[in-house]
Formats: structure tokens, C-alpha cells, sequence
């Protein structure tokens, strides 16, 4: 339904977004993931109008939205601040935008008491969004987009103001309402866990560049790019130098076991299911890399023990070493 | 420990509190004493007149034609004064280049003093040779006599006013106007509201305490603001555009009735206190504060 085509912004002469294509079909959750300043943010903000391409195209269900004002696009957007209406009521912010397009009074507010009921603000219609908490705000915000029935939801790191328990409730509860109203969503977050658990398809971007697009699972076991490897999974995958490539393997993959590489200890971190074990291994005469590896259970190791480590090489992934 | 404390706290108030009595509540005290009081000369001793002062000035014709310049005078140049306020405001606040300019320009009348903003526009006003008689001039159409003739004269001094006053307004509506969030338009445009909409549905409401603030303010200016008179037409001709103030003036330092002019201060002093009041009950609980 969604066709984004090359889609380029500049600015200084530095390219932020950078040929960006990818798609969203209908009724899809898709992450856009990246690191903090990747042009993720920048780039729902074209698709919703704000800011203007400097080259590329948008096509939504088959017509070309590149340059139509945002209001005129039919995409309803929740915003990482929420963006609500602090003088308006709860009633007044979910209602604002059917009035704007001049739904009449019925359809309003039926849509209305449904989209109350999803989200479940029922007893807060009245208040302002100074008196709700941080996740009654997110529930506004919400229910603002859904109210719209627009075809595509755009969400601008919508959990990064709540905090941790409250973000997992609601990366759970958002999934669930996403599901059953068969809405299509891109989903801004810079949180690998956030795209994994609730994406149907990752794009993974870096630098402006689009540097891998799938399914979670499939960027979480086929990396295409060494960028990808580490920055899913946490912790990252590990890299040891191999001639001319580099071998990526996933700290849950590692296992302490007689027969291996001899490696030395150099921290343990608890984390109760597991302790994250940090040893240094040598690679060839006069190399050495660090490995995290993940084992279960409580681990003592003193710094400076001698260990082996084991890995199976169907775990191994390659990747060409640029020099 | 409390009492030291109290102490403290009444020594730290000291300065600003014998100033304020000194300056501000004595004074206030000593008119409202002389208004109930009346003397035959300055050297005779006063004596309690009771409301005679207040009987005398509901006589005086001169009084209530200054109340009704007055208050066409406020009714002439708030309003106008705190919507080009906005206007301008929301076009400096826009993306437009030379942004700090344009900013500045419309400040400027408010750095210079009235005095001089008043000698200006005496010329812009002077028949013939004036700035407005020549631009009519030059298309053929003679200008009034714009300070001398009573119908044209009190319009004349709200024109400068509004001149004077919008530029310091608009500063505060710029200062209010960039703490609004531009998320807070990102979201009204996706929503499909339009410029008008937006301004009405979220601008104008957001910007309510400042206009509350400034409509006190221009209010209160408007009793209190009178240098202008002094210069252009000293509340002539015929009292046309005498104000109250101007006529406390003068009835103070021209007609040296000091017992008059404090009934006339006092009945100010009730007029802007009310107006202040009023506006306060009325808009405070519909006012949203952050």
C-alpha cells in the first residue's frame, strides 16, 4: 500500500536520508530501526508530509503523495512527545482531527465511544492531558490515530517516554490493537528489542542507508553486513578476525566446554538466567579479540582463569574483512 | 530559630517595603484623605468636607466628557492594538528571511520614548506641511486639521497610540508563541486542519494567559499613558481629547486644586482597580496555564 521510492533529504550538502526504498503492505507493522541520528526520524517525516524530499517518491495505495500537504495525505501519526492538545480535553484532542475533516456529530461519536472503549480511557474523557499520567498521554495519542481510520499509522518512537515496565505493556498492547484492527504501521524506534518483538518486517538503517530489510528473524540470523550483526542482539554478536573475513559469532552460541579454544576470563556479569562472560581468545600468532559469550546459570570465574570455548560452525557467519 | 527567622525575613523586606509605603501606599492614603477634605487656600487649614469633592465632580461636565474619551480611547486602541499585536507576531515568528529585522522594526516604537514618539508624529499630523496632508496632497485630497479639529483629534492620538503600543505587545506574544510546540502543528496539519482552524483551535486559546496579561496591561496603559497630550494637543481643542489623567494634571498643576484632583485620582485608582478585577474573574478559570 505504502511505495517509498530512492527517497533522499540533504542536508548541508550531507545526504541524512539516502535513497531510501522499501514498502509496507496492508495491514503490516514495519520497524524502521536504527541508531540515533540514521535519518529514521527524518524519514516518517516526509512520508507524513512535514519535511520535503529532496528527491524520491512516495506512493500510497497508488497515488503519489511526495509533495500533497500532510493533511490531505489521510495518515494519522502518533508523536514521541505525544503532541496533545494541552488545553483541550481527552474528548476534544481524540475528536479534534474528525472535525477538521467535518465527520458528522452520529459518526463522530461513534467512533468515538469504540475508539474509547479500545484503549480504555472511558472515566479520563473529560480531563486534560495535564492531568492524565504518562501512559493515559500514549493512550490519547493513540486513540487519536486510530479515531482517523487512516490507512497508515505512523508511530515517532512512540514508547520512549514511558518507563521500562509501562514500555512493555504497551509494545504489547499496541501489537494487539495493531493486529486486530488490521492497521498498517511504521514504527520509528532506535530499541532493536521494540522492532523484534513487534515488527512483521525490519528496515534497518544506518548513516541514511537502508542496510538491511526482513523479518526479524531473518535479520537476526542472516546478517547481511557486519553493521547488522552487531547491532541486533544484545550483546552484539561477536567478530574475530579470520584472514580475509571476519566471523561473527552469537554470544549464545558460545559454550564453555573442554576441546575449544583456549581463552582467558576477564569479566563475568550476572544476570541471573544467565552470566554474560566476557574472555579474550588469540586469533593466529599476534592477534587477540574479545568475546562475549552467554552462559546459563550463575558462573564464577576469577579474571585471569583459563577456559575453552566451543562453537558449532553452522553458527559462524562470514564476513568480508575491508581493510 | 523561628523568631531569628522572622526576623531575617523582615529585615530582607525592609528596603523594598519602606519604599513601596513611602511611595506607593502613603500616597494612596493621603489622596484618599484629600478628596474628603477642602481648604480655601493653600495656607488655610483643610477640613473635612465629607463627599462634597465626589457631589462637585458629578457636576463637573468637563469630568464626564473626559470618562467618555477615555473610554473610547481604550474601547479605539486596545482591541485593534493586541490583534495587530498577533498578527504581526505570527509573521515574525514564521519562516521569513530577515526575521531579527523585522523584529526589530516593529519594536522600535516602543524603545523611543512618548515624548518623542509624540514630537514625530506632531509632524506626520501638521496641517499642510505635514507627512499625511502631503501624501493626500500629492493625490489631491486636503487633509483635516487632524489635532485641531475636535472630531479628528482624539482619533489622531489612538492612531499613535496603536503605533506605539502593538510593536511592545507583540514582544510578548513572540516570547509566548516560541514556547508552543511545533509537534503540537505537526500533529493539527496531519489532522487536516487548516491555517484558520489552527489559529483559532490552538494558537489564540494557547496564547489566552498572554492576552490576559496584555490586555490588563493596555487597559491600565490607557488611563495611565498620557505624555502624548502634552506635546500634540494638550487635551484640546475644547477638551476633545482631553483624558482623565491629563485632567488630573491639571486640575493639580494648572488650576492648583490639589483637593479636586485627589477626588479625581481616587475615582481612577476605583476604575482601574475594577478593570483589573473584571478581567481576572472573568477569564482566569477559562484560561489555560501550563
Amino acid at each position: 500500500m505504502l511505495k517509498v521510492n530512492q527517497l533522499t533529504r540533504i542536508y548541508d550538502e550531507k545526504a541524512v536520508v539516502d535513497r531510501l526504498s522499501f514498502e509496507v503492505g496492508d495491514g503490516e507493522f514495519v520497524a524502521l530501526l536504527g541508531p540515533s541520528g540514521c535519518g529514521k526520524s527524518t524519514s516518517l517525516k516526509m512520508i507524513a508530509g512535514l519535511e520535503t524530499p529532496d528527491a524520491g517518491s512516495i506512493e500510497l495505495n497508488g497515488k503519489d503523495i511526495t509533495l500533497l500537504a500532510p493533511g490531505k495525505r489521510e495518515l494519522a501519526m502518533v508523536f514521541q512527545s505525544y503532541a496533545l492538545f494541552p488545553h483541550l480535553s481527552v474528548k476534544e484532542n481524540i475528536l479534534f482531527g474528525l472535525k477538521a475533516r467535518k465527520v458528522n456529530k452520529s459518526d463522530q461519536q461513534k467512533r468515538l465511544n469504540s475508539v474509547v472503549d479500545l484503549v480504555d480511557l472511558g472515566e479520563h474523557l473529560n480531563k486534560k492531558p495535564g492531568q492524565l499520567s504518562g501512559g493515559q498521554c500514549q493512550r490519547v495519542a493513540l486513540a487519536r490515530a486510530i479515531v482517523s481510520e487512516a490507512d497508515l499509522c505512523l508511530m515517532d518512537e512512540p514508547l520512549s517516554n514511558l518507563d521500562a515496565k509501562l514500555r512493555n505493556e504497551m509494545r504489547s498492547e499496541i501489537r494487539a490493537l495493531q493486529q486486530r484492527l488490521g492497521m498498517s504501521v511504521i514504527y520509528v524506534t532506535h530499541d532493536q528489542v521494540e522492532a523484534m518483538s513487534m515488527a512483521d518486517k525490519i528496515v534497518l538503517m544506518n548513516d541514511g542507508k537502508v542496510e538491511q530489510v526482513g523479518v526479524p528473524n531473518a535479520l537476526y540470523n542472516q546478517p547481511e553486513t557486519v553493521f547488522t550483526a552487531q547491532f541486533i542482539g544484545s550483546p552484539p554478536m561477536n567478530l574475530l578476525p579470520s584472514n580475509a573475513h571476519w566471523i561473527g559469532v552469537r554470544p549464545e552460541h558460545i559454550e564453555i566446554r573442554e576441546g575449544g579454544t583456549a581463552a582467558q576470563v576477564i569479566s563475568c556479569d550476572y544476570h541471573g538466567a544467565d552470566t554474560i562472560v566476557l574472555a579474550e581468545v588469540k586469533r593466529g600468532d599476534n592477534e587477540t579479540a574479545t568475546v562475549k559469550l552467554r552462559h546459563p546459570g550463575h558462573a564464577l570465574f576469577e579474571a585471569g582463569q583459563g577456559i575453552s570455548i566451543f562453537w558449532e560452525s553452522t553458527n559462524e557467519h562470514r564476513f568480508p574483512r575491508a581493510s | 530559630m523561628t523568631k531569628s527567622f522572622n526576623l531575617k525575613a523582615w529585615l530582607l523586606l525592609l528596603p523594598a517595603l519602606s519604599l513601596l509605603v513611602a511611595f506607593t501606599h502613603w500616597p494612596t492614603l493621603k489622596t484618599l484623605w484629600r478628596s474628603v477634605t477642602w481648604a480655601r487656600s493653600d495656607v488655610a487649614p483643610s477640613q473635612f468636607v465629607g463627599l462634597e469633592n465626589y457631589q462637585l465632580l458629578m457636576d463637573d461636565p468637563v469630568f464626564w466628557q473626559v470618562i467618555e474619551n477615555n473610554f473610547w480611547y481604550a474601547v479605539g486602541t486596545v482591541p485593534t492594538s493586541i490583534a495587530l499585536a498577533i498578527a504581526m507576531a505570527l509573521w515574525v515568528n514564521g519562516k521569513i528571511r530577515h526575521k531579527g529585522l523585522l523584529r526589530l522594526a516593529y519594536f522600535t516604537p516602543t524603545i523611543l520614548p512618548m515624548i518623542t514618539v509624540a514630537n514625530i508624529w506632531l509632524f506626520f499630523y501638521s496641517p499642510g506641511i505635514g507627512l499625511f496632508d502631503q501624501i493626500l496632497g500629492s493625490i489631491g485630497i486636503q487633509g483635516p486639521n487632524w489635532l485641531g479639529d475636535p472630531d479628528t483629534a482624539l482619533p489622531s492620538l489612538m492612531a499613535m497610540t496603536i503605533w506605539k503600543e502593538a510593536g511592545f505587545f507583540m514582544i510578548f506574544y513572540l516570547a509566548a508563541l516560541q514556547t508552543l510546540s511545533p509537534e503540537l502543528y505537526d500533529a493539527a496539519r496531519l489532522e487536516g486542519a487548516g491555517p484558520w482552524r489552527i489559529f483559532r483551535r490552538i494558537t489564540f486559546p494557547l496564547l489566552m494567559p498572554t492576552t490576559l496579561f496584555v490586555l490588563i496591561n493596555a487597559l491600565l496603559n490607557a488611563f495611565k499613558l498620557v505624555d502624548h497630550l502634552f506635546i500634540l494637543t494638550k487635551g484640546g481643542p475644547n477638551n476633545a481629547s482631553n483624558l482623565l489623567l491629563y485632567y488630573i494634571y491639571e486640575t493639580a498643576f494648572s488650576f492648583l486644586d490639589s483637593y479636586y484632583a485627589a477626588t479625581l485620582t481616587v475615582i481612577m485608582l476605583i476604575a482601574l482597580a475594577l478593570i483589573a478585577l473584571v478581567q481576572i474573574l472573568m477569564f482566569d478559570r477559562k484560561i489555560h496555564y501550563r
